[in-house]
This record gives C-alpha cells, sequence and structure tokens, in this order.
C-alpha cells in the first residue's frame, strides 16, 4: 500500500533539520523502515548533524519504532552529531520510561527547548 | 482469512410475558470468543488488529486500557509474523479474542520454533539499552493486566482488565 503523504516532512532553521512525524502511528514496517531511510539520509547529509524530532502528532509506536530511533541514535553519535526528541505525548512518554530509553535520548519538553539545547 | 464465532444456536423462540429478555442474538455473537486464522502478513495482522481494538472501544474501555491493548497486540502480532513465522507465507497465525465490558483476553499463536521467555535478554540492561530489538516483550508484559506464554512459546495469552490505570505496571 503506498502512502501518498511522506511519514515525515522536514524544515531547517539554522543547522538544525526539524523533523515532525506526520502520522499519528509509527507502527507498520513500511513506514517504520521508510522513516528510517528519511533520517539516516539527513544524518549522512553532513558531519555534525543536528537532528530535532518532533512528535507532536505521534499517539502511537511500536518497539520496531524504538528500535528505528535507537538506530539513528547511534549513527548521530558515530558522527558526532546532536539528537534531540521532543513533544513527546504523555502515553508515548511512559514507553520511553518503562524502556529506560529517556536515558539514551535526550527528551525535551517542547521543540523551542529543545532548538536551544543544542550546543555550538 | 477465517473467522469463526461459538455462538451460532438460534434462540428465537415464543418468550412467555414477564420472562426477562434474553440477549439478541447479536449481542450474543457479539460476547463470544472469536477465532482468526491469517496468513504471515503485515497487511492482515493490521485488518485482524482494527477489528479486536474496534470491539475494545465498543467494550467501554477507557483511554489508557486502549493505548496498552494497541500496544501489546501490535508486539504479539510482529512477534508471530517475524520472530514466530520468520514471514513463511505458508505459515498461518492463529488469534483468538474474547471482549466484554470486563475484560479483553487475546491469544496469539504462531506455527514458528517457538522460544523460551527466561532466555530473552533485559532489554533495560545498560549493556543492552543500544541495542535495537527486545523490547516488544517488555511492553507486553508491562501494558497487559497477565501474559502468559504456552506451546514451547508459540502461543501468548495477555488480558486486559476493565479498569482505568495511572500508569502501566510492571511485573518483574
Amino acid at each position: 500500500m503506498s502512502e501518498s503523504i511522506p511519514p515525515v516532512s522536514v524544515v531547517q532553521q539554522k543547522d538544525i533539520r526539524i523533523v515532525e512525524f506526520t502520522n499519528n502511528k509509527i507502527l507498520d514496517e513500511a513506514n517504520i523502515a521508510e522513516i528510517g531511510q528519511t533520517l539516516i539520509s539527513l544524518v549522512d547529509e553532513r558531519d555534525y548533524p543536528k537532528l530535532l524530532l518532533d512528535f507532536s502528532a505521534v499517539d502511537h509506536l511500536s518497539s520496531a519504532a524504538l528500535g528505528m530511533l535507537i538506530n539513528i541514535n547511534n549513527r548521530v553519535k558515530t558522527k558526532n552529531g546532536q539528537l534531540r526528541l521532543a513533544n513527546i505525548k504523555q502515553q508515548i512518554l511512559e514507553v520511553f520510561f518503562l524502556t529506560k530509553l529517556n536515558k539514551l535520548f535526550r527528551i525535551l519538553p517542547t521543540r523551542e527547548e529543545a532548538l536551544t539545547s543544542f550546543t555550538q | 482469512m477465517s473467522i469463526s464465532g461459538a455462538n451460532n444456536d438460534d434462540r428465537r423462540k415464543h418468550r412467555p410475558a414477564g420472562e426477562p429478555r434474553p440477549p439478541s442474538d447479536a449481542a450474543r455473537a457479539d460476547a463470544s470468543p472469536v477465532r482468526i486464522t491469517i496468513p504471515s502478513d503485515f497487511g492482515a495482522s493490521r485488518e485482524v488488529q482494527k477489528q479486536i481494538i474496534d470491539k475494545v472501544v465498543r467494550c467501554g474501555f477507557g483511554n489508557q486500557a486502549i493505548f496498552a491493548i494497541k500496544l501489546a497486540l501490535e508486539e504479539a502480532m510482529i512477534n508471530a509474523i517475524k520472530h514466530g513465522n520468520k514471514l513463511d507465507p505458508a505459515k498461518s497465525v492463529h488469534v483468538t479474542y474474547h471482549v466484554t465490558p470486563q475484560q479483553a483476553e487475546i491469544t496469539v499463536e504462531d506455527e514458528g520454533g517457538g522460544f523460551d521467555r527466561h532466555c530473552v535478554p533485559d532489554p533495560t540492561a545498560d549493556e543492552n539499552i543500544e541495542k535495537c530489538s527486545g523490547r516488544g516483550i517488555l511492553l507486553m508484559e508491562a501494558y497487559m493486566t497477565s501474559v502468559e506464554y504456552g506451546a514451547n512459546g508459540r502461543r501468548v495469552k495477555m488480558i486486559k482488565k476493565n479498569e482505568e490505570q495511572a500508569t502501566p505496571h510492571l511485573s518483574s
């Protein structure tokens, strides 16, 4: 099944790529793979990549989505970049706490706070 | 996809005055366990998941419980199709669900080699935290009221009671 709307939209603010999920679910294997590919290409675009993932639209995600995010985080680290997660709804935030991934990711309450948390 | 319900008997007989009205045929059929067999296919899985969640919503479960069931069901189906049946089109996934206003009971069984729950490493351990897989079972057990494994790990039975929980619990 082909999706007419891309699963993420990307805007740039200075040297920061802001990625917003357009679907309220990050569940489908194909959907997750497509998002993963997009994020990998953003990370690989430059050295010291700065990536902000905005979860404001996301109501559901699966462990496969968490795996994809960990993969992106590892890739960002190897390129000495910075990854921030923001606007995560309470129910989804609980998933990050249960899996203790809140220790792995830098999670900020809002996009603004995430933007100011990047270091030069 | 094959679907079967349990209550197919027809009890539409004359009812004496004053006798309590029995549940309608539709209501009785709706309250029966449903068994569905699907191929190892994510599209077919998506349809079954929607069917179950629709029933959960109709039975009046709260938002927290719906979120929990949706998450656990997704993980159980992925485990069965991907890790159990290894996407083998010759293998099927058998799903049984029985949803009442009190609880949702969902069993998912694959035709793979099974697994030993005790051999699954803890994904929250420091040495595993950066690994990309292994969190599905943790989430199922955290979000459902009970999770039992059978048939050498090929079958998982999950129950969610219909009671609003402030936060999910961790069953060790």
